[in-house]
C-alpha cells in the first residue's frame, strides 16, 4: 500500500479480505475501511459471516487470503471484545465486582496492585451498569440481563480505542438494552469506534449512522438509511437462501465493487 | 506443663516418636504446596486430568528406581520428566486428533500405571510396589523431608507470584489470550506446578494417594467458600486438620498412615457436603438464602 497521508486514517482497512474455517470461506473478498470514531452496524442474514468477520478483526481468526490493514498501528490488546457467549466459567468464586475489575488488566496486569483510583473507577463502571446492588453477589449467581451489564462494565474499563459487540442484545430485556445501548452511545461520543454485530434493523436504523450489510460478501457499506434499503435486503436474503441450493461450493472470484 | 504434655493424647504420639513427628512435618508441606494447586486443578475442572497424571509421574519414577534403587534423585528426575511429557503429550494429542482431552488422559494414565507397575516388579518386591503406589509418610528421611518443603517452598512462591494469572486462566482463558501475551506461561506453568507437587506427593503418599490431598480438601472448602482467597485458605487448613487426624488415627488404631489420612480427608469433605452453606442441604435448612445479597 502507497502511505498515504490523510488527516484522519481509518481504524482499519479489508483489504480483499476472505475468511473462512477449515478451508471453507465464509466471507469473500471484503473491501473498505471503518472511519476512526465511527458508530457501525454489521447486520445480514444467519450464516452471513458477521461474527467470523469480528473474531477476525479481533486478530483470533488468521485470514484465508488477503488482510486486515490497521492505519493507526492499533494493537490486539487495545481491542475490547465483547463475544457472542460469554466465556467465563460462571462456576468460578469470583463477585460480580472482580470480574468487572479485570478490565483494568491492560493496565494492572499480572502484578501490580489496583490503586485508589482505579477502585474508584471500577465503582463508577459497577455504577455506570446499574450493578451496585450487586456488586458483592458471585458472577455465577446473577441473571444473563446482569451479566451482560457487568460485561459491558468490564469492557467499559479496558477503556479501549476499538469496541466489538457480537449480538449484545441477544436474550436480553428492552429495560436493559435501553441502559446499554446509551453506554454504547457515550463511547461513541468519546471518539472510540464501536463496531456491533446486530439482528434488530430497528435498532440499528435508530442507533447506528453507519451499516455494513453482509451476505457472505459485501452486500452494501455506507449511511444505515441507504444500506438497509428493500433492494439491499431482499439481495442478501437471495445470497443467503440461494447459495445452499444453486452454489453448494462457494466460488471464489474477484468480484467487482458493488456501491 | 511440660510433664503433662506427652501424656495428652493428641501430642503423646508426636513428642514421642521422631518418625510421627516427620510424617506431620510432611503432611504440613503437602498442605501449604499440593492443597492450593489442587484448588486451581479443581477449578478448571481438571481434577480427574491431576488424577491421571498423578499415574504419569509412575513409570518415570519406576525408571528412576530400575537404575539407582531407591534413591530420592533418580526417582523424583524420573517422575517429574514423565510427569511433564505426559502434560504435553496428552495435551498434543486432544488439540490435533479427534481424540478428546478425557480419552487422551485416559489412556495415558493405563498405559502409564501398568508401565509403571511392570517396570518396579522387574526388580524389586511387592513391599516395593506398595511404596511406590501408596507412599511411606511414616518413613520419611532428611532427604525427602527437605525435598517436600523446597518443593512446597517453591510451589507457594509461584503461586502467590502469579495468582491473577493463574485465577483467570481458570475462569476466562479466552479473555486472559486476548490481553495479555502471558498467557502460554500461565497455563504451562501451571503443569509444572502440578507435577512438582505430584512427585512430592508420591514421595509421601505414594501415586494413588497424592491426588488426595489436593483435590479432597478443595472439594470440601468449595462448600464454605466464595470466593478464592477464602477457598485457598480454608481447603489448606482443611488440609492440615485432615492429615493430621489421619496420622493420628493411624497410630491409635494402627492402620496404614497414607490411606488414613486420605480417608479422614474424604470424611471431612462428606461431612462439608451435609453441613457446608453451599452444599445441597444448606438451602433446605435455610430457606431464603439465595435470595440473600
Amino acid at each position: 500500500m502507497p502511505a498515504t497521508v490523510s488527516p484522519n486514517p481509518p481504524v482499519l482497512r479489508f483489504d480483499n479480505l476472505t475468511l473462512g474455517y477449515n478451508r471453507h470461506p465464509a466471507v469473500h473478498h471484503l473491501r473498505g475501511e471503518v472511519a476512526t470514531g465511527s458508530l457501525l452496524a454489521i447486520v445480514g442474514p444467519n450464516g452471513a459471516g458477521k461474527s467470523t468477520l469480528l473474531k477476525a478483526i479481533a486478530g483470533e481468526l488468521r485470514p484465508l487470503q488477503g488482510r486486515i490493514e490497521w492505519p493507526r498501528g492499533l494493537r490486539r490488546q487495545q481491542i475490547a471484545y465483547l463475544t457472542q457467549q460469554a466465556t467465563l466459567d460462571l462456576g468460578f468464586p469470583m463477585t460480580v465486582r472482580d470480574f468487572i475489575a479485570l478490565g483494568l488488566w491492560r493496565e494492572i496486569g499480572a502484578f501490580a496492585g489496583v490503586d485508589r483510583d482505579q477502585q474508584r473507577r471500577v465503582d463508577a463502571a459497577i455504577d455506570a451498569v446499574g450493578l451496585r446492588g450487586l456488586r458483592e453477589r458471585p458472577i455465577g449467581a446473577v441473571s444473563g440481563g446482569q451479566l451482560q451489564r457487568a460485561r459491558f462494565a468490564r469492557v467499559l474499563l479496558q477503556d479501549a480505542p476499538l469496541v466489538l459487540l457480537d449480538e449484545p442484545y441477544g436474550a436480553i430485556d428492552a429495560e436493559t438494552v435501553r441502559d446499554l445501548a446509551a453506554l454504547v452511545r457515550h463511547w461513541h461520543a468519546e471518539g472510540r469506534t464501536v463496531i456491533a454485530v446486530l439482528h434488530d434493523l430497528e435498532h440499528v436504523r435508530q442507533e447506528y449512522p453507519q451499516t455494513l450489510l453482509l451476505a457472505r460478501e459485501r452486500v452494501a457499506h455506507g449511511d444505515t438509511a441507504t444500506v438497509l434499503s428493500e433492494a439491499n435486503l431482499r439481495r442478501a436474503a437471495e445470497l443467503a437462501s440461494g447459495r445452499g441450493e444453486r452454489r453448494p461450493a462457494p466460488v471464489c472470484q474477484a468480484t467487482p465493487e458493488d456501491a | 506443663m511440660n510433664d503433662t504434655l506427652p501424656t495428652l493424647p493428641l501430642l503423646a504420639p508426636f513428642v514421642e516418636f521422631g518418625f510421627m513427628r516427620r510424617a506431620l512435618a510432611g503432611c504440613l508441606a503437602l498442605s501449604l504446596g499440593a492443597t492450593p494447586v489442587g484448588v486451581f486443578l479443581m477449578l478448571r475442572r481438571m481434577s480427574l486430568a491431576g488424577d491421571a497424571m498423578s499415574h504419569a509421574v509412575l513409570p518415570g519414577a519406576a525408571i528412576g528406581y530400575l537404575i539407582a534403587g531407591l534413591s530420592l534423585p533418580a526417582m523424583t528426575i524420573g517422575g517429574l520428566l514423565a510427569g511433564l511429557a505426559v502434560a504435553i503429550l496428552a495435551g498434543g494429542i486432544s488439540r490435533h486428533t479427534v481424540i478428546r482431552e478425557d480419552t487422551s488422559l485416559a489412556t495415558f494414565y493405563l498405559l502409564s500405571l501398568s508401565a509403571g507397575v511392570l517396570i518396579i516388579s522387574l526388580r524389586g518386591s511387592n513391599v516395593d510396589l506398595l511404596h511406590v503406589l501408596f507412599g511411606s509418610v511414616l518413613a520419611l528421611d532428611d532427604a525427602t523431608l527437605l525435598l517436600l518443603a523446597g518443593f512446597a517452598s517453591l510451589s507457594l512462591l509461584v503461586l502467590a507470584l502469579g495468582l491473577r494469572l493463574f485465577a483467570l486462566e481458570c475462569c476466562d482463558p479466552a479473555f486472559l489470550a486476548r490481553v495479555s501475551r502471558l498467557a502460554p506461561l500461565a497455563h504451562y506453568g501451571f503443569m509444572i506446578l502440578l507435577v512438582v507437587n505430584l512427585v512430592a506427593g508420591f514421595h509421601a503418599l505414594g501415586t494413588l494417594m497424592a491426588v488426595g490431598i489436593m483435590i479432597l480438601p478443595a472439594a470440601a472448602a468449595r462448600l464454605w467458600a466464595g470466593t478464592l482467597g477464602p477457598l485457598l485458605l480454608i481447603a489448606v487448613l482443611i488440609a492440615l486438620l485432615g492429615s493430621l487426624t489421619g496420622l493420628l488415627l493411624s497410630y491409635y488404631l494402627n492402620l496404614p498412615a497414607g490411606p488414613a489420612i486420605v480417608l479422614t480427608l474424604g470424611a471431612m469433605y462428606l461431612l462439608s457436603l451435609a453441613l457446608g452453606p453451599l452444599g445441597p442441604l444448606a438451602g433446605r435448612w435455610r430457606a431464603g438464602w439465595h435470595f440473600e445479597h
